[in-house]
């Protein structure tokens, strides 16, 4: 009986130990990062990516924060984008192109969160900016709103995309497959208010722009190619490029230095450019918010307007292009694009308008980008020509 | 490379239906708000070959729906009158539902109000079936509507049966990009286009009711596209008083269509139109047009795109009425000049571009002819700027084999 007794013990300590060892740390530690192979954690914890840890949202052990060169528009929302792979499975394959080859175990997290504007919890920045936060190791909570993170897990069938809800307390995220719509107002620096639906996309939705192939029907990553990585970031002990020190850390193996890797141009707002800047900068922005979807293979093939930036310049990158199913979205303009003209461009219809079933992109916005708007008005209205 | 123009005798003064006073739509205060989340997490949860029942009754949905990469899933409402999903006040997406990438789909039985975009998407699927699916804007004819009604695109073995679209600013039933096809036995009114095959391969459509709309049936074929059009039966239809005014939206190919349009064919190849029984279509009954009447930039259309309409059998339909009062001052002045004042447009109109790469001594080889055998035709000379319509019937006295019926590989 006693033995019976203590064998039971044994069970259940052992069963408490090994629970143990999966549980996050204990407050002060980093978290334990975790590749889990099967189901949907209901908590971001689980993960072990990045978690609350006083002020601070911090980095789990050996997780490596990224930023890119030019990022897609989220409703000013700011990002911070980590990378991880478990001991043994990696690294990534490099590739000019496409987006790195990732091995089955690597988890990547995108968190999207606001500076508060000062006036209450729903009252958000649209001027923020992820280094003034952000240290290499932990984002300093103080004056943010957590609002999602958004994990993407490479399982040996494939990529899966899990949403997170930061929730009030901000004290953790919850699985929300559904997504959520929030009522916030955005608040600009000039003390501008308008209220928005800040719209968290449920997994369905996270497939509808990463689903970058058709012909396989596979989610994939956005981010993680060669041009849009290549670029300094600071780390928590100095400044080094991210695909030097991927290369250097294990996750990324193939990678050429990074002077004879693609680099796509960094723009973050800045208005007044001309000449090349202005057309780097241009098939930048369009390339990281436009090509997901509209590339040969992606969801918007099915609009003939393929915009990554290998594409040549001619009607299929938009030039005197009639629309073939824009509906309203054409915005009473004929041509995809008319050089020299923006104001009769439908391209820049879509992306000034706020109307649902009008806007592009179709889902992760609900606010225009202005100066994203006025960046592509400046490069169409710098072409020649004309339609005729 | 050739020279596209606007062909004003084609293109109706675009009285873009201004809409002074927005009429309301369906109110929909009382109808349930909670089962949405159901709805939304049912389609998240699909498994293959998942039955997804909506029960009948009345929903509000605030955000699109959305089904990617499952097969074989069934959506099923009690009845286009019964189970009615409403998307008045639509907050987010371009859709109300879009089905990406799932083979094997099935709606049915339900009806799909007012979403903010198009209405039911489905893309990149084998195997589509919608069957007695409502799609409807309830404020009636305008722009504020979303473009398509149900629209299946990049898809193959597509059916379309026994469903309606009304209010669509753009197609109300649009097959688009996607290969064997059959529209059967729908009711297409209050649109622009009523129903319009794109840019596919091998469609059968047959049985439908098209009235009330800007245009009744479309085939056409745009540029800058993989996948140029070929091969549709239109028949057995009933294609009557397509005599509302364009509301569609300018730079859409579809806001060029002039109002009173029974049947058209643009630039697209091998298509037979029978047994179709047309009345009172105001500007003609069955239109012909290249590329060329498309008003396309030259600069905007890809060296690949063929703009002719080509291997067109035209036979055994009935005509009524129609014709008498075309949707374009240059037309009306046409109508007034050669058919008198209170004269009609032959049934039958061609905008007359003829690819001259094709010519062979002059004339187009018997199996790439235009041939009508069931009424007069009005060659408005849109080549020559429209210098000298000529009304006949010798030139397009011609017949080519029948297209075989469109069968679905499922």
């Amino acid at each position: 009986m006693a033995r019976a007794a203590s064998a039971i013990l044994g069970l259940v300590l052992g069963a408490l130990m090994a629970l143990a060892a999966c549980a996050p740390a204990p407050e002060g530690g980093a978290p334990e990062p975790a590749y889990i192979a099967e189901g949907r954690p209901q908590s971001l914890d689980a993960w072990g990516q990045i978690a609350r840890r006083g002020g601070q949202l911090v980095l789990g052990e050996g997780v490596t924060a990224y930023e890119l060169n030019t990022a897609l528009f989220s409703d000013h929302a700011v990002k911070l984008r980590t990378v991880w792979m478990p001991d043994g499975a990696g690294p990534a394959q490099y590739h000019e192109r496409a987006v790195f080859e990732f091995p089955a175990g690597t988890v990547i997290t995108k968190t999207f969160f606001y500076p508060l504007a000062g006036g209450g919890f729903d009252q958000v920045s649209d001027a923020g900016v992820l280094s003034d936060h952000f240290d290499g190791a932990a984002l300093d909570l103080t004056g943010l709103r957590l609002i999602e993170t958004r994990v993407l897990v490479r399982r040996e069938a494939g990529w899966e995309a899990l949403p997170y809800l930061w929730d009030d307390a901000q004290t953790g995220a919850s699985l929300a497959r559904t997504g959520a719509m929030l009522d916030l107002t955005l608040i600009s620096a000039a003390g501008s208010a308008r209220d928005f639906p800040y719209a968290v996309p449920d997994v369905n939705q996270c497939a509808a722009c990463h689903v970058t192939d058709a012909r396989d029907g596979a989610v994939r990553p956005i981010g993680p190619a060669a041009r849009h990585l290549n670029r300094d970031f600071l780390y928590a002990h100095g400044s080094a490029n991210q695909i030097a020190h991927w290369s250097e850390t294990g996750l990324l193996t193939g990678a050429p230095e990074p002077d004879a890797a693609p680099r796509a141009a960094r723009w973050h707002g800045q208005a007044n450019l001309s000449g090349l800047q202005l057309e780097r900068a241009a098939r930048a922005y369009i390339d990281i918010n436009c090509a997901h979807c509209h590339s040969r293979t992606g969801p918007a093939r099915t609009s003939g307007l393929y915009l990554e930036p290998w594409e040549p310049d001619g009607p299929n990158l938009g030039r005197c292009k009639p629309p073939i199913a824009a509906g309203r979205g054409t915005g009473g303009r004929l041509h995809s694009i008319v050089p020299g003209d923006s104001d009769r461009s439908i391209f820049v219809y879509r992306m000034e308008t706020e109307r649902v079933g009008a806007m592009m992109p179709e889902l992760g916005r609900a606010v225009a980008d202005g100066p994203g708007v006025a960046l592509i008005a400046a490069w169409i209205d710098a072409m020649a020509g004309g339609c005729g | 490379m050739t020279h596209y123009r606007t062909l004003p005798a084609l293109i109706g003064a675009l009285a873009l239906a201004a809409c002074g006073g927005q009429p309301e739509g369906r109110d929909t205060s009382d109808f349930d708000r909670d089962y949405q989340g159901v709805l939304h997490e049912a389609l998240l949860d699909a498994e293959p070959g998942a039955v997804i029942e909506i029960p009948a009754g009345r929903f509000v949905f605030e955000r699109g729906l959305s089904l990617s990469g499952v097969s074989g899933v069934t959506i099923r409402g009690a009845g286009m009158d019964e189970t009615i999903l409403s998307f008045a006040g639509q907050r987010q997406g371009a859709e109300g539902l879009l089905v990406s990438n799932s083979d094997n789909f099935t709606i049915e039985n339900l009806a799909v109000e007012d979403t903010a975009g198009d209405a039911v998407k489905i893309t990149g699927s084998d195997g589509v079936t919608i069957r007695g699916v409502r799609v409807e804007w309830t404020r009636g004819p305008s722009s504020e509507n979303g473009a398509y009604g149900l629209y299946p695109v990049l898809s193959r073995n597509v059916l379309i049966e026994d469903s309606v679209a009304i209010g669509a600013s753009d197609a109300g039933i649009y097959v688009g990009q996607s290969e064997t096809i059959i529209v059967r036995n729908n009711r297409a009114e209050d649109n622009v286009a009523g129903i319009e095959i794109e840019n596919s391969n091998n469609a059968d459509v047959y049985g439908n009711v098209a009235v009330n709309n800007t245009g009744g049936i479309l085939v056409f074929n745009m540029p800058n596209l993989p996948r140029p059009g070929a091969g549709t039966r239109v028949f057995d239809n009933d294609v009557h008083d397509n005599n509302l005014a364009n509301f569609g939206h300018a730079g859409t190919p579809v806001a060029n269509v002039p109002a009173g349009t029974g049947i058209l064919i643009n630039a697209n190849d091998d298509v037979e139109i029978f047994n179709n029984r047309l009345r009172n279509n105001r500007t003609a009954h069955v239109i012909i047009s290249s590329g060329h009447s498309s008003g396309f930039s030259d600069l905007g259309v890809s060296e690949d795109f063929d703009p002719y309409p080509e291997r067109i059998h035209v036979h055994s339909n009935s005509y009524e009425g129609g014709g008498n009062n075309p949707d374009s001052i240059e037309l009306q002045a046409l109508r007034v000049m050669k058919f008198g004042p209170t004269g009609r447009m032959p049934p039958v109109m061609w905008d007359g571009f003829v690819n001259p790469a094709r010519l062979v001594d002059g004339a187009l080889p018997d199996d790439l002819r235009i041939c009508v055998t069931d009424a007069d035709v009005i060659n408005v000379d849109g080549p020559n700027g429209y210098a000298n319509p000529q009304v006949g019937r010798e030139a397009f006295d011609c017949a080519h084999e029948p297209r075989p019926a469109v069968v679905l590989d499922r």
